[in-house]
């Protein structure tokens, strides 16, 4: 048995629509038959079968969607790998011999297929699986994309992709000495006990955090733009656009994700990532969006930000950080960003700098709103105002451009109508 | 810098060879008084005369046996067998005797001879005149083997075969013949056993060689409208086998699809196919796809003939199906 899912046909799908199913129950099905039209966001695709087999259970019929990843039928298949099959077997045999087969029941993908080998673990492709020992990510914690349900480097990636912190440091006020050493700590954690001091295992978004951070603060060398934006017409703005939109709303937030989208479409000089062989310039515009969770931090990617209506965008940015705080959210959707926009104001920060999130070549922190006192035609007036600071990695981009950059990031924010023409 | 026909840069680097090495000398079937079955020996009789353009009986075995001893002897004999075909009845020679003296005879004397042969199918020639059996002497050390896809690499990996002082299999494709492309002014031997990156890309690696190398380029051309950057790797050498930049390339686009003008079972693919997994494990991300020959003997007729060799639809097949694999499409 195996499970066919629902595969990724492109960059940008999440969920498929099942069109039409080639074969029914009971039909033969070879490697290379056409097997399902499945309906991305963008096209009909004809998805083909990768094994041999006989077509079981059909879990999506014609009509019904499933995202990325999920069964939608199941394949009866009868090969299975070879009984005498060393420990170090590939996961894969080639599909001319028929797949070695995860005999599992037609279960949610998220369960961990069945022994291999006399191991439990999902089919992963060799990079992958570099990827995932590198990064310390546990693969029996993903769902694979690739054909077949294997775990592949996109699988990896954004799940290693899930971090935008704050460079602040965690002033953590000792434990009261009360507490019980933890009864699980982390391996490498190999001192003493201390009655003053509690072990509390790291959660995984925390490692990964932990990792990509420091990797990130080693590598990308960070230089920091500090600006102060006069945000009177912003919000202004935002009052007008809420009435009008009522009941749906929109967050300063929404609106600087916006203007970050503009003006990265206008001037892509910071939607780029650096890398050893060259500068990438990415020609759409995704920008991630800092979630804070208790267990760390999650950056939800909006797709096409530029492309997208203020409005569209912070109903997705809210949908998107509520599944966040459930932690629903799918690797698509946390991978694959070219900026990302870090927000403290909320919690009173005046002003900070964030730590880029890799590959990425910039974050923008958004401090909050405070009432200033300005100059202004030989006036002191009081005006609503707040403090960006743009973080760069300086092997992509230099101190001249990245200026030129919040300087229109800035002007945009000044006249807000602009934002959105 | 001008535009020739891969015909014509081989001829006319035979004949600056010879210009430049009295003991070069051309040798095979109709290459004198009918200037070859192709044209590559054009013109040469007239001008170097019967001593150094020898016509041949049709007796390979016998004629590439002449050669063998021209070279041990000092003479480095350009040898033309009409088609790769007709090298079987050579294999003795060229896999018993030439591949073997250097070894055999404790290094005393080399066999510096090169043997030109063009192969492939798509000409209506019919099953046994269309066959490419390169994998015949790529397999065996003591050979060199080399395929070059340009008129400039055909150039000056000719002068590189023509100088070097082993036994060298020259292939050249039918469909090579008339393609054209820019050939320097002054041209200087190529490295023997060094592939190419003909063109960069991040996605994925297609490695291809004589013919395919062309239809990769088509290949990764219009799979570039599609937003897909194909890398292509020309091996232009088949013994010694340049490992290094086949590896080195699918680290960087983590996975291949190999393009061979033969048939697929133990063929130069499945090498290719190894030489990435041993080198390149770590880094693929999809298993290595081949695009290859239909396992018939080649058909006369036209559209059969078509279906049966391996085509640029069936390479974009293989690409696409591939790039879905990882999650890329």
């Amino acid at each position: 048995m195996s499970e066919i899912l629902m595969p990724r046909l492109s960059d940008t799908m999440e969920e498929g629509v099942v069109s039409s199913w080639h074969k029914k129950p009971g039909d033969k099905v070879s490697a290379g038959d056409a097997l399902v039209d499945i309906e991305t966001d963008k096209a009909l695709m004809e998805y083909e079968a990768y094994e041999d087999g006989v077509l079981g259970e059909i879990l999506v019929a014609e009509g019904g969607s499933a995202t990325i990843g999920t069964p939608i039928a199941v394949l009866v298949t009868d090969g299975s790998a070879p009984a005498a099959a060393p420990a170090e077997a590939p996961a894969q045999a080639p599909a001319a011999n028929g797949t070695p087969v995860r005999t599992e029941p037609a279960a949610p993908a998220a369960e961990v297929p069945a022994a291999r080998n006399g191991r439990s673990r999902p089919p992963s492709s060799p990079l992958a699986r570099r990827i995932a020992r590198e990064n310390g990510v546990d693969l029996t914690t993903l769902t694979g994309s690739g054909p077949g349900g294997r775990i592949i480097r996109a699988d990896v990636e954004a799940a290693t992709l899930q971090t935008a912190v704050l460079s602040t440091q965690a002033v953590v006020p000792p434990a009261p000495p009360s507490a019980p050493p933890a009864a699980t700590a982390p391996a490498e954690a190999a001192r003493p006990q201390d009655a003053d001091t509690e072990q509390v295992p790291l959660s995984r978004i925390r490692k990964v955090t932990a990792r990509r951070l420091a990797e990130s603060m080693r590598t990308a060398p960070h230089f920091y733009l500090t600006r102060v934006v006069d945000v009177e017409e912003l919000l202004a703005f935002r009052a007008t656009l809420n009435t009008a939109l009522a009941p749906a709303k929109v967050s300063v937030n929404d609106l600087i994700v916006k203007a970050c989208a503009t003006a990265l479409r206008a001037n892509p000089v910071l939607n780029v990532s650096f890398t050893e062989e060259a500068l990438l310039v990415h020609k759409r515009v995704h920008i991630g969006v800092a979630v804070a969770l208790e267990e760390g931090l999650v950056v939800p990617v909006i797709r096409d930000a530029d492309r997208k209506s203020v409005s569209q965008l912070g109903a997705e940015t809210r949908e998107l950080a509520g599944r966040a705080r459930e932690q629903r959210l799918t690797p698509q959707e946390m991978s694959g960003g070219t900026f990302t926009v870090s927000n403290l104001g909320m919690f009173g920060v005046d002003a900070f700098t964030a730590v880029i999130n890799p590959p990425e070549a910039a974050i923008l922190a958004v401090g909050a709103t405070r009432k200033d006192v300005v100059f202004r035609d030989g006036e002191v007036i009081p005006r609503d105002r707040m403090t960006l600071t743009l973080s760069i990695d300086h092997r992509a981009c230099d101190g001249a451009t990245g200026a030129a950059f919040l300087g229109q990031l800035t002007d945009l924010l000044e006249n807000p109508f602009r934002i959105v023409a | 810098m001008a535009t020739v026909t891969y015909r014509q840069a081989l001829r006319d680097t035979l004949r600056a060879e010879m210009l430049r090495d009295e003991d070069v000398f051309v040798m095979g079937e109709e290459i004198g008084v009918f200037e070859g079955s192709y044209k590559i020996t054009e013109g040469l009789l007239k001008e170097f005369g019967p001593r150094r353009v020898r016509d041949t009986p049709i007796a390979e075995e016998g004629f590439v046996g002449a050669a063998i001893g021209a070279a041990m002897l000092g003479l480095r004999p350009v040898v033309e067998i009409m088609t790769i075909n007709f090298s079987l009845l050579a294999l003795d020679q060229i896999v018993n005797h030439a591949a073997k003296i250097y070894g055999m005879f404790g290094g005393q004397c080399s066999v510096p001879m090169v043997i030109r042969t063009p192969g492939g199918g798509g000409q209506q020639l019919g099953a046994t005149h269309s066959q490419n059996v390169e994998l015949f002497y790529s397999f065996i050390p003591g050979l060199k083997v080399l395929a070059p896809s340009t008129p400039a690499e055909a150039s000056a990996m000719l002068k590189a075969a023509i100088r070097d002082d082993d036994p060298v299999l020259f292939l050249e494709n039918l469909a090579l013949y008339n393609t054209r492309g820019e050939l320097p002014d002054e041209v200087a031997p190529a490295e023997i056993g060094r592939a190419a990156v003909t063109r960069t890309g991040t996605d994925i690696t297609i490695v291809a060689y004589s013919r395919m190398a062309h239809v990769a380029a088509e290949v990764a051309e219009r799979l570039a409208g599609e937003g897909v950057s194909a890398e292509v790797v020309d091996l232009r050498s088949l013994r010694p086998l340049d490992r290094e930049t086949v590896v080195e390339s699918v680290r960087r686009t983590g996975c291949a699809v190999i393009a061979e003008d033969d048939w697929l079972t133990y063929g130069i693919g499945a090498e290719i196919a190894a030489t990435i997994q041993e080198g390149a494990f770590d880094w693929l991300d999809a298993p290595v796809r081949r695009v290859a020959m239909a396992e018939v003997p080649l058909p006369y007729s036209k559209p059969l003939e078509l279906a049966a060799l391996p085509s640029a639809d069936s390479l974009v097949t293989a690409v696409r199906d591939t790039l879905r694999a990882t999650g890329r499409r």
